[in-house]
């Protein structure tokens, strides 16, 4: 019996376990794909929002605004990519000036520090790219960009290394409501525990449902993005937006910690919760739509294009709290954007509950913090000589696009909750990442990950499940 | 630091033909550097024969070509690094590079030649819709994988783009047991070399559909099906012509992209044409003393074209060390060395004339009307040899039309040919005799014309 | 009467060659532009070779897999039984460029021989 399990293993089920791992407590995180990080997590915008988009008053627009509080100094606790670098909602004309001026007035009452409004000119001495046609701007200086995978894989190998038991490729099929706590039968057995917080990102309706008549109901909403070239990294240096639509906040235009350039999403309501796939007229709306807004996109440089979920909750705020009819059960179910931006404070608001529910006690050997895993471009000339010298992994290249050596995808393998996969040691490194996106590396990276993991290069995956790389040998079916 | 007169960035084809002619050029101080753990670049992976006709008058497989230009470097004892990756190199010409054994390191070279070569164009390039499962590879890394590790990527196979690589692997995946359903191409013109539609689509039975797509992807774990769909004029897809092929891999072969990156660090000028740099008539960049050859410069079809342009380089690298322009170093002996040298370059006399001749016009080559560019872009009469090959790719395919020259405003040469394509590479030989007869010119400029 | 249609493979022109054929002979070549379009068209429909190039497992070498090719070419028709004859076979470092790998492959009198070098 668990105190608690935490189904899903994305920045909120991570952000969660990281905070309850403070706690004298048995925790277990149960995750349907093979790594952290598989969802809605590790495809978004990467924004930390600043808050001055959410209605006030709102858990959307409180825990925005505390996310992006504590961002900064957790970024530096548990080491992952994050930067302030402001960002900009552009208005076109005099007559929306109502709402930009609607939209400051909210981020103030919501507790947004050091917005402003700029005119046509100081929004173009600030950002030259972006289009002659905009009329004024809300400036945002506390808006940042975080590496999302970065941060998800950070909360999760701390929650790991303070105790946090972690059962990937577990599917939690039913939930039952027992005499003391709930039952989790999964396709790997059965789970049982007093308290489940519920962080299952699209599907968290369906678990939520499983236990409780007041009932929730997720839409996820797709989102295709396009990712450029880091040449193209300077394009703008603050993130674009233009004034939010019904949907959503329409096309941004953004750098990204690791100096890509960003741009997306649309928004598209799918049945199909895994329906990750992009479409043309997606990517096309993409590309016009990021456009409008800055000039001279070098849409040549587009390296990827990938389609992300939003878990869209039918009440427009994010549920975060006890199930009124199901005691025990922690919901953080609508997570949308802001998400990424409130992770933080999502995980302290839910861990919160759980502790007074349960009377939690704090441990006193908690590791408060993390060190990710070294890049050797960060060091001087001879810090880095030292560590070939040390460890001769770290003087070969593997990707040549992210120049990633063999030292860091070998940390990746080995540090806790490892990459399993070629893509569990891309989000890790970023090999595979970059320009070639994995044409030169993905053999050797495999190559490395059979030797570590003790694998047959008929094992080695994509990403888990059946993305099996290579299928046979040479002539193996020839007769 | 270490110091060498010239520093070559890459050891396959190009690499390896400008380390041979340099040093015959009479340069002892060479040093290539190799990111992979042996030399010869991609040749290692192309086992299909076919390379070395013009080279060697005879037909060999990709290995075979490498070797013998392997053996020639180790013969003129050319010192190089393997498994060693080449950081940056400054403006000054330093490199730095990196490798196990070495750790990080610095070199001062007084010429540095470029021959990283290119790299495959990946799907994101393209915005192919639908999910990013397993079994998605470029076919370059399909080759290496089944021609250097022996292992199957998948077994029925669709391959999008009719380029050379594509039309190889093809092939390759059939004999080696797979099914290939069928080749996609966008253009309505192959990207292949003809013989390669032939012997690599024609002979197994492969379709090749022109003017055709991929429209979708399925599967979510593993490739379970692609869609293709015909394309207009303007390459949209056409409602209604989707077609769905079940298959477990699509390889693409979708362009290569010259790997400039080093280049554009230094400061090197590109032409956003080839994507590679822009060079002189001594295939030298806009920074003196730094050369390109190969398909860092542009991609080729044929690698005899690219030993013999790196050749070229290997020699003009060799001129310029010679020439002591390179100001760092041995500035008092230069031009008597160069005189001394035992090579017959004519590119001595090039090096003493140019002492002086800072200031010298450079003559401009435009490509135009249906030439989409040339290599070099410009000529200074002074530096060039007896006879230079100018390459240039046509935009489209052009059937019975002229590749004419002019001069300023003179047409000088009018050649016809029944056929130009984009996949084949073209040249027109410049002498030197014949532009010295227009001491005005400025400009030649390439175009098609009926 | 036989007609049989090919693409010409020397230059990029890729000619559209019509063969006509009585009794195993060749009676005419057309569309061809060329001297060198009438020869290949004759060679292809009565004796088309291919040189095929595969790869062979190595032992004990510094690679896993060695590059063979026959060396000469043999008739189309026999390809895959080249294949099968490949299918399996195992050979030990040190290998060198020219070495037999199989004589006489699927009885065409041609040997298969290593195109790349791997040493132990």
């Amino acid at each position: 019996m668990y105190d608690v399990v935490i189904i899903g293993a994305g920045v909120c089920g991570a952000a969660v376990a990281h905070e309850l791992s403070r706690y004298q407590a048995k925790i277990c995180v149960l995750e349907k794909e093979e790594d952290v990080c598989c969802g809605t997590s590790k495809a978004n915008s990467a924004i930390v929002h600043a808050g001055y988009d959410a209605v006030t008053g709102s858990l959307k627009a409180k825990l925005n605004v505390r996310g992006n509080e504590l961002m900064e100094e957790l970024s530096k606790e548990l080491d992952f990519p994050f930067e302030r670098n402001g960002s900009l909602v552009l208005c076109f004309n005099e007559s929306d000036m109502p709402n930009l001026q609607a939209l400051y007035d909210r981020g103030v009452a919501n507790g947004v520090k050091g917005m402003k409004i700029l005119n046509k000119e100081e929004v173009l001495q600030m950002e030259p790219n972006v289009t002659e046609d905009v009329y004024a701007a809300l400036y945002a200086p506390t808006g940042g960009i975080v590496c999302p995978f970065g941060l998800n894989i950070a909360l999760a190998e701390n929650a790991c290394v303070n105790g946090v038991d972690f059962q990937f490729d577990t599917e939690v099929i039913q939930i039952r409501k027992m005499e003391e706590g709930y039952e989790l039968q999964t396709d790997k057995g059965v789970f049982c525990a007093k308290c489940v917080v519920n962080a299952a990102g699209v599907y968290a309706d369906k678990f939520h449902n499983m236990v409780s008549e007041k009932k929730l109901s997720i839409t996820a909403r797709r989102g295709d993005y396009c990712l450029l070239d880091k040449e193209a990294g300077n394009h703008v240096r603050r993130t674009i937006f233009t004034l939010p639509g019904k949907l959503g906040k329409g096309i941004l235009v953004t750098p990204t910690v690791h100096g890509n350039l960003l741009i997306g999403p649309t928004a598209v309501e799918v049945e199909d919760k895994e329906g990750v796939n992009t479409t043309a007229d997606g990517l096309a709306q993409v590309l016009t739509k990021a456009g409008m807004s800055v000039k001279n996109i070098p849409t040549r440089q587009v390296i990827t294009s990938f389609a992300g979920l939003r878990a869209h909750e039918a009440g427009d705020d994010f549920i975060i709290g006890e199930a009124e009819d199901a005691p025990g059960f922690v919901d953080c179910a609508g997570i949308e954007s802001p998400g990424i931006a409130s992770c933080p404070a999502i995980g302290e608001m839910a861990a919160g509950i759980v502790k007074e529910k349960m009377g939690l006690i704090a441990k006193d050997d908690f590791i408060a913090t993390r060190k990710g895993i070294l890049n050797p471009g960060t060091l001087c000339m001879e810090e880095r000589n030292d560590l070939i010298k040390e460890n001769p992994a770290y003087g070969n290249i593997i990707c040549r696009c992210e120049m990633v050596t063999e030292g860091e995808i070998i940390d990746a393998i080995r540090r806790p909750l490892g990459a399993k996969s070629l893509d569990g040691v891309k989000r890790r490194t970023r090999a595979g990442m970059g320009r070639c996106q994995s044409g030169f590396c993905s053999p050797r990276t495999m190559e490395i990950l059979a030797r570590e993991c003790g694998m047959s290069m008929f094992d080695i995956t994509k990403s888990g499940g059946n993305s099996k790389l290579v299928v046979g040998t040479n002539k193996d079916t020839v007769s | 630091m270490k110091n060498y007169d010239i520093v070559i960035i890459g050891g396959g084809p190009a690499g390896l033909a400008a380390a041979v002619s340099a040093r015959q050029s009479g340069i002892d101080s060479i040093l290539i550097l190799e990111r992979d753990k042996e030399l010869g670049g991609i040749l290692n992976q192309c086992i299909h024969n076919g390379f070395g006709l013009h080279t060697f008058k005879e037909e060999l497989t990709g290995p075979e070509y490498a070797q013998r230009f392997i053996v020639q470097a180790k013969e003129l004892d050319i010192e190089y690094r393997l498994n060693t990756m080449v950081l940056e190199v400054g403006a000054d010409k330093v490199v730095t590079a990196m490798n196990r054994e070495d750790g990080l390191f610095l070199i001062q070279a007084k010429a540095v030649i470029l021959a990283m070569g290119c790299r495959e164009r990946p799907r994101g390039a393209l915005n192919i819709p639908g999910y990013r499962p397993a079994g998605i590879y470029s076919a370059g890394t399909a080759q290496r994988l089944v021609n250097m590790d022996g292992y199957m990527p998948g077994r029925e196979v669709v391959i999008l783009g009719s380029g050379d690589i594509g039309l190889i692997m093809a092939r390759r995946m059939t004999l080696e047991g797979a099914k290939v359903k069928v080749v996609a191409e966008l253009m309505p013109y192959s990207g292949g070399l003809k013989r390669n539609i032939v012997q690599c689509l024609d002979d197994y039975g492969i379709p090749l559909k022109l003017s055709h797509t991929v429209v979708d992807i399925k599967g979510k774990e593993r490739v379970e099906g692609v869609t293709l769909a015909q394309v207009d004029e303007k390459n949209k897809p056409i409602p209604g012509t989707e077609e769905y092929y079940a298959c477990d891999t699509l390889l693409l072969s979708v362009g290569l992209i010259p790997e400039n990156e080093i280049s554009r660090g230094m400061g090197v000028v590109m032409n956003p044409v080839t994507s590679g740099p822009r060079v002189n008539e001594s295939l030298e960049t806009n920074l003196e003393g730094v050369f390109a050859c190969g398909n860092v410069l542009h991609v080729h079809d044929l690698v005899d074209f690219v030993s013999e342009e790196a050749a070229a380089a290997g020699r003009n690298a060799a001129a310029y060390v010679k020439s002591g322009k390179d100001g760092a170093s041995d500035a008092k002996t230069p031009v008597v060395a160069a005189k001394n040298a035992v090579d017959k370059d004519t590119r001595e006399e090039m090096a003493q004339q140019d002492t002086g001749a800072g200031s010298e016009q450079e003559i401009e080559l435009v490509a135009t009307g249906g030439v989409r560019y040339t290599v070099p872009c410009t000529i200074r009469t002074s530096h060039m040899e007896d006879e230079l090959k100018v390459r240039f790719r046509v935009g489209s395919v052009y059937q019975n039309c002229f590749v004419s020259v002019y001069f300023d405003d003179e047409r000088v040469i009018h050649r016809k040919k029944m056929v130009f394509a984009p996949a084949e590479m073209e040249e027109v030989k410049l002498t030197k005799e014949q532009i010295l007869r227009y001491p005005e010119l400025r400009r030649i400029t390439f175009r098609i014309e009926e | 009467m036989e007609t049989r249609n090919l693409t010409c493979i020397n230059c990029p022109m890729g000619c559209a060659l019509t063969i006509e054929m009585e009794n195993g002979e060749v009676t005419s070549v057309s569309g061809n532009t060329c001297p060198r379009g009438d020869a290949y068209g004759r060679k292809e429909v009565t004796n088309p070779t291919r040189i095929v190039t595969s790869t062979v497992r190595v032992k004990d070498g510094e690679a896993d897999m060695v590059s063979v090719k026959t060396a000469q070419d043999i008739p189309k028709g026999k390809i895959f039984d080249c294949v099968r004859a490949l299918k399996g076979v195992e050979v030990q470092a040190p290998i060198h460029i020219g070495d037999v790998i199989i004589s006489n492959v699927a009885g065409t009198g041609v040997d298969i021989v290593a195109t790349r070098n791997v040493e132990r």
